[in-house]
């Protein structure tokens, strides 16, 4: 039982997570209808900037904020030298420009940082566990996790929904001309949500970074997760964007935990051992797949343009 | 208009032709061995890049698990050598049938999707594919399978002979371009692209397109298999990392780079984007430094890829 609530804590935290990630490319994918593969890299990103700042600083507050800004300020680059160009383009053309960007970003952190993971050291004030119930202790950092990526969400989605801003990005997305006849600077908004979505991939990446080590690549498997839920949630759709995270983030870490030990009730032991670690791998895959084949529009489409 | 047959394009495809057709005899003067073991590769990739450009370029089904196809070629081939059963005329025939089965299954479920959507479908079957193959512990699971005996022929071919694999696999990228060429010019071929321009429309006339897709799909697959047995061929060894997703949008790369839609594109492409790799990491450990940036830049500046850029060329 108490296995159970800890493992249902640990789902949560990384579907907020994943959720993170997801909000960002679901803002650029859903909303300016940018394939942005490279979307992983920033999320990468995040974890080593936070890692090198907080290492320079000695502070992980100081350290973790400054990294926020540099992933923030790199997306507003990305978007202003290349990207934008690419926006009316196939989404086929997108793909294989950030596709690029995945090589170059892998091998400028390989030249930049070694090819050695780096870590991120949690402050002591972070290490304590934390009793959430009687009996039940839980690590303040990952509680830490679900708490900014609970504020996170709840800030997207009234900047999205309830503000001026939030409207014109909206606007923007279904009729760029008309918003820009407006005289709006759409091209502006458009790389400020870019770079909004940067920010959050690279918060998810250094929130990610104490728990994992800081690695190349690391953000090849988890930019695939994000795309899942974007397409189970389906696309555009914030909301849906929110629980299929949180669901995709349950199934993964309770098939883990759980999987294993109800293989072994129906199978030998020795064949369980060998089919859990692939099947829990695939579980979300799965997921996927039978959602696409009952909705192909994702479990709460978007709203028709 | 109807350009020439003689023109930049067509000469650059035929002079590629004859240089493939050519590059043994050239190894076997200069010596260099190097050369013709890195053109086995490259054509054993253009191979699966073409299969992909079948359904990518004249089909309109963008699909990103492409390697999901070449592992379980591979795979074929790697785990019946594994039990004992070396014969190219089983394992090869087997390769086929299960990446032409894998398709089969794999396309009729993702075909109910499109665009975005199916691209990620296709992905996600692929990833599918890839932790079944991690999770083999008895063929070596993350670590790959090492072949230690290539298939074998009845002492027809050779495959341990590079010259004579090199020649095979030659024969199959011919094979199958021609058997491309067949296809996209068939009446077959020709509903699969009228259904890519508009579907509504083929609908209308009376055309199930789905099952046209459907076919068109499981050809595409059932070469791509063929790849992968030459490939596991190639590197006695086989392993997931292979079908990882980041191979699929290599093989994306080599058709968009090569130009999609053109018969020899991702051919040209496929040469271009590995020898690029080949060449630049002489130079620099970091060659993905150089690759990255220039693939953006071949996106922004040269639509159509090298074809489109060579056909520019040709009408001068």
């Amino acid at each position: 039982m108490l296995v159970l609530v800890e493992q249902s804590l640990n789902g949560l935290q990384f579907g907020l997570l994943l959720f993170l990630l997801a909000a960002g490319l679901t803002l650029v994918f859903g909303i300016m209808d940018f394939v942005n593969l490279a979307h992983g890299s920033l999320y990468m990103m995040g974890a080593y900037f936070a890692a090198t700042f907080v290492a320079w600083t000695n502070s992980f507050v100081l350290g973790i904020l400054m990294a926020l800004g540099a992933t923030l300020l790199l997306g507003i680059l990305l978007e202003f030298v290349a990207l934008r160009h690419l926006y009316g383009r196939d989404h086929l053309d997108q793909v294989l420009a950030t596709f690029g960007l995945i090589l170059f970003f892998n091998d400028a952190v390989r030249l930049i940082w070694g090819p050695a993971g780096l870590s991120l050291p949690l402050p002591s004030w972070l290490t304590v566990p934390v009793q959430i119930v009687p009996g039940v202790f839980y690590p303040a950092y990952r509680l830490s996790i679900i708490v900014v990526a609970l504020a996170v969400a709840a800030m997207l989605y009234v900047v999205v929904m309830r503000t001026r801003i939030g409207m014109l990005i909206r606007a923007g997305a279904s009729n760029r001309e008309m918003i820009g006849a407006l005289g709006i600077n759409i091209k502006l908004l458009f790389t400020l949500v870019f770079g909004l979505g940067a920010a959050l991939a690279g918060l998810a990446g250094l929130m990610q970074a104490p728990i994992l080590t800081v690695q190349i690549g690391m953000g090849e498997n988890i930019l695939i997760l994000a795309f899942v839920i974007i397409v189970i949630g389906g696309i555009g759709s914030i909301r849906g964007a929110f629980l299929a995270a949180i669901f995709v983030g349950m199934i993964d870490t309770l098939g883990r935990a759980f999987l294993p030990d109800l293989l072994r009730t129906v199978l030998s032991s020795a064949a369980a051992s060998t089919a859990a670690p692939a099947l829990s791998s695939m579980l979300i895959y799965l997921l996927m797949a039978i959602v696409l084949v009952v909705r192909p529009e994702g479990l709460f489409p978007a709203a028709k343009r | 208009m109807k350009s020439s047959t003689i023109n930049v394009r067509n000469v650059v495809v035929a002079l590629v032709a004859l240089g493939l057709t050519l590059l043994p005899v050239y190894s076997a003067l200069t010596g260099n061995i190097f050369i013709l073991t890195l053109f086995t590769r490259i054509i054993i990739f253009a191979l699966a890049a073409a299969s992909l450009n079948l359904i990518m370029g004249y089909g309109g089904m963008m699909s990103f698990g492409h390697a999901a196809y070449l592992g379980l070629g591979g795979y074929a081939v790697g785990i019946l050598a594994h039990e004992g059963i070396g014969s190219g005329f089983i394992q090869w025939p087997v390769a086929l049938i299960v990446s032409a089965l894998y398709a089969l299954v794999i396309g009729a479920l993702s075909l109910r999707t499109r665009g975005v959507y199916f691209i990620m479908i296709t992905l996600a079957f692929a990833q599918m594919a890839y932790y079944i193959a991690s999770g083999l512990s008895r063929y070596g699971g993350d670590d790959g399978l090492t072949i230690y005996k290539r298939s074998t022929f009845g002492g027809l071919i050779d495959l341990s002979n590079r010259t004579q694999f090199y020649y095979l696999c030659l024969a199959c990228l011919f094979g199958g371009v021609y058997l491309i060429w067949r296809i996209i010019n068939s009446r077959f071929g020709m509903v699969v692209q009228g259904v890519r321009s508009n579907e509504q429309r083929m609908q209308a006339i009376g055309y199930h397109a789905n099952r046209y897709r459907l076919v068109c799909f499981v050809i595409s697959g059932t070469i791509c298999g063929l790849a992968g047995a030459l490939l596991a061929n190639n590197t006695d060894f086989i392993s997931p990392a292979g079908m990882y997703w980041t191979r699929s949008g290599e093989l994306m790369v080599m058709v968009v780079l090569g130009g999609m839609g053109s018969l020899f594109g991702p051919v040209l492409g496929t040469i271009v984007f590995l020898l690029l790799e080949e060449v630049l990491s002489q130079f620099t450990e970091y060659w993905a430094l150089i690759m990255g940036p220039l693939l953006l830049l071949i996106v922004l500046f040269a639509r159509g890829g090298i074809m489109g850029l060579l056909g520019r060329l040709s009408r001068g």
